[in-house]
């Protein structure tokens, strides 16, 4: 069950030293108001959580609490895109805790879904071995990495109705798992609907899961800002 | 050397309904190359699998796009999911076929992509689970550094991505099968000597000799 807010109000969801999961993948499928209302509510020492950094320069994505330095510490599987990041987790401004993508994913799906661990082979004989505890499972090596969870998840659908069921369109990303793995669960859509128009087979995360549903931009608004954005970094 | 000779290489590993993840850069490229009459599948890991071409401007969709954050293309029988599903995919074994860039590879079948520490800090994004998960790995990238070194070495001096995983090597000189004992020279580019491989190549070339012995005759 879901209730209605605005973007101001639901970033006051969000406090200094909160964590927050932002869904998204690379700037697409992000939820692109309310991180600028995080942006520019001023919100400090965040720890975020997110699959990926941000475009170079800003732009989409969680570039922009990068430039305002909101972040204090970083929970991802990469920050290559972005080079103001890297320079503040070089400085020491930023700590940052990386695990291979898959092995993200699944912490956050583990902290979601109430699993105590995740076990993985992947990242054996590699660095990623002193980032978790080894164990043994029928005599093969195996990681086990932590469940990762948050204060607060801003995850980004297409439409929601007004009991919290989201529908996705494209590439759902992280945003279907991180609307498991947070206290608070705000998703920001590009439609609310009525009861009943989203059919419960085009349901992509149940109602069940999400507490506050916002307005974002409409589905046009974002198409002609992603276009503005791949245009000008000559990827369209 | 003709242009585009690594990624025409590449294209020719492409076999008929193989599902392939294809690393950013010159593994990406050899899309455009893949044989008449081949059906590939074409899997990328924030989620989406027989995906096409860059869209035209006006028809791009917000929401679908590559993991280099490009705006793609979804073919017909194509189909798009969430990041869990993707790295079951990878992780899982059932992608066929990876092909991604390196820093180092080694004669053991490592290879180190994702850091030089003090000077290049990236995170490993999906590369580790992409080498672990995928049946069949290839390493595509020039031979030497681009100041002449070797990239292909007896071990890995830099950060591992993965472990005695890569089964064969494209580079702009020739092409090498990792096998259990070390590297087999499996094809010279064109123009190029077998002492010319030799010599840019720190691993050990395991059948070297019966190359040498095909130049001298």
């Amino acid at each position: 069950m879901a209730v209605r807010i605005t973007i101001k109000e639901a970033a006051k969801k969000i406090v200094n030293k909160s964590s927050v999961m932002i869904g998204g993948f690379l700037g697409a499928a992000v939820p692109l108001k309310m991180i600028d209302e995080i942006a520019a509510a001023g919100i400090k020492d965040l720890t975020v959580i997110s699959i990926g950094a941000g475009y170079r320069g800003g732009g989409v994505d969680i570039g922009k609490l990068v430039l305002n330095k909101q972040i204090i510490k970083y929970v991802t599987s990469h920050v290559g895109t972005d080079p103001n990041l890297i320079k503040q987790i070089v400085n020491g401004e930023v700590e940052l805790e990386l695990s291979p993508m898959g092995t993200f994913v699944e912490r956050v799906r583990a902290g979601g879904a109430g699993l105590g661990a995740v076990v993985t082979p992947v990242g054996m004989g590699t660095e990623v071995e002193a980032m978790a505890e080894k164990i043994i499972v029928d005599g093969k090596p195996y990681l086990l990495f932590k469940p990762i969870r948050a204060d607060v998840a801003v995850i980004k659908a297409y439409r929601s109705d007004p009991l919290g069921n989201l529908q996705y369109q494209g590439m759902s990303n992280t945003n279907p798992i991180m609307a498991t793995a947070a206290d608070i669960v705000i998703a920001e859509v590009d439609e609310i609907v009525g009861v009943g128009e989203i059919a419960c087979e085009q349901v992509g995360t149940p109602g069940i899961f999400v507490d506050y549903i916002v307005q974002g931009h409409s589905f046009e608004e974002r198409k002609n800002i992603y276009e503005e954005l791949w245009i000008a970094t000559n990827k369209l | 050397m003709p242009r585009n000779y690594i990624a025409r290489r590449i294209a020719k590993e492409f076999k008929d309904g193989m599902y392939v993840n294809l690393g950013i850069g010159i593994p990406t490229e050899s899309a455009n190359y893949i044989p008449e009459g081949t059906q590939v599948f074409l899997q990328t890991e924030n989620g989406g699998l027989m995906f096409g071409p860059k869209p035209k401007r006006g028809e791009s969709n917000p929401d679908i796009a590559n993991a280099g954050a490009e705006p793609i293309t979804m073919m017909a029988g194509g189909a798009v999911f969430d990041v869990a599903t993707s790295f079951a995919m990878i992780r899982g074994g059932h992608v066929n076929m990876t092909v991604v860039g390196a820093l180092e590879v080694d004669e053991g079948g490592s290879i180190a992509s994702w850091k030089i520490p003090g000077k290049l800090l990236t995170g490993m994004g999906g590369a580790m689970d992409l080498l672990y998960g995928c049946k069949r790995v290839i390493v595509a990238m020039t031979h030497t550094d681009k100041h002449g070194n070797p990239k292909i070495r007896k071990r890995c001096t830099l950060p591992l991505t993965a472990a005695g995983v890569v089964d064969m090597i494209i580079t702009d000189k020739a092409v090498f099968r990792v096998a259990k004992d070390g590297l087999h020279l499996e094809e010279l580019a064109p123009g190029v000597t077998a002492a010319e491989v030799e010599r840019l190549t720190e691993g050990t070339i395991i059948n070297i000799i019966e190359w040498e012995h095909i130049e001298i005759t």
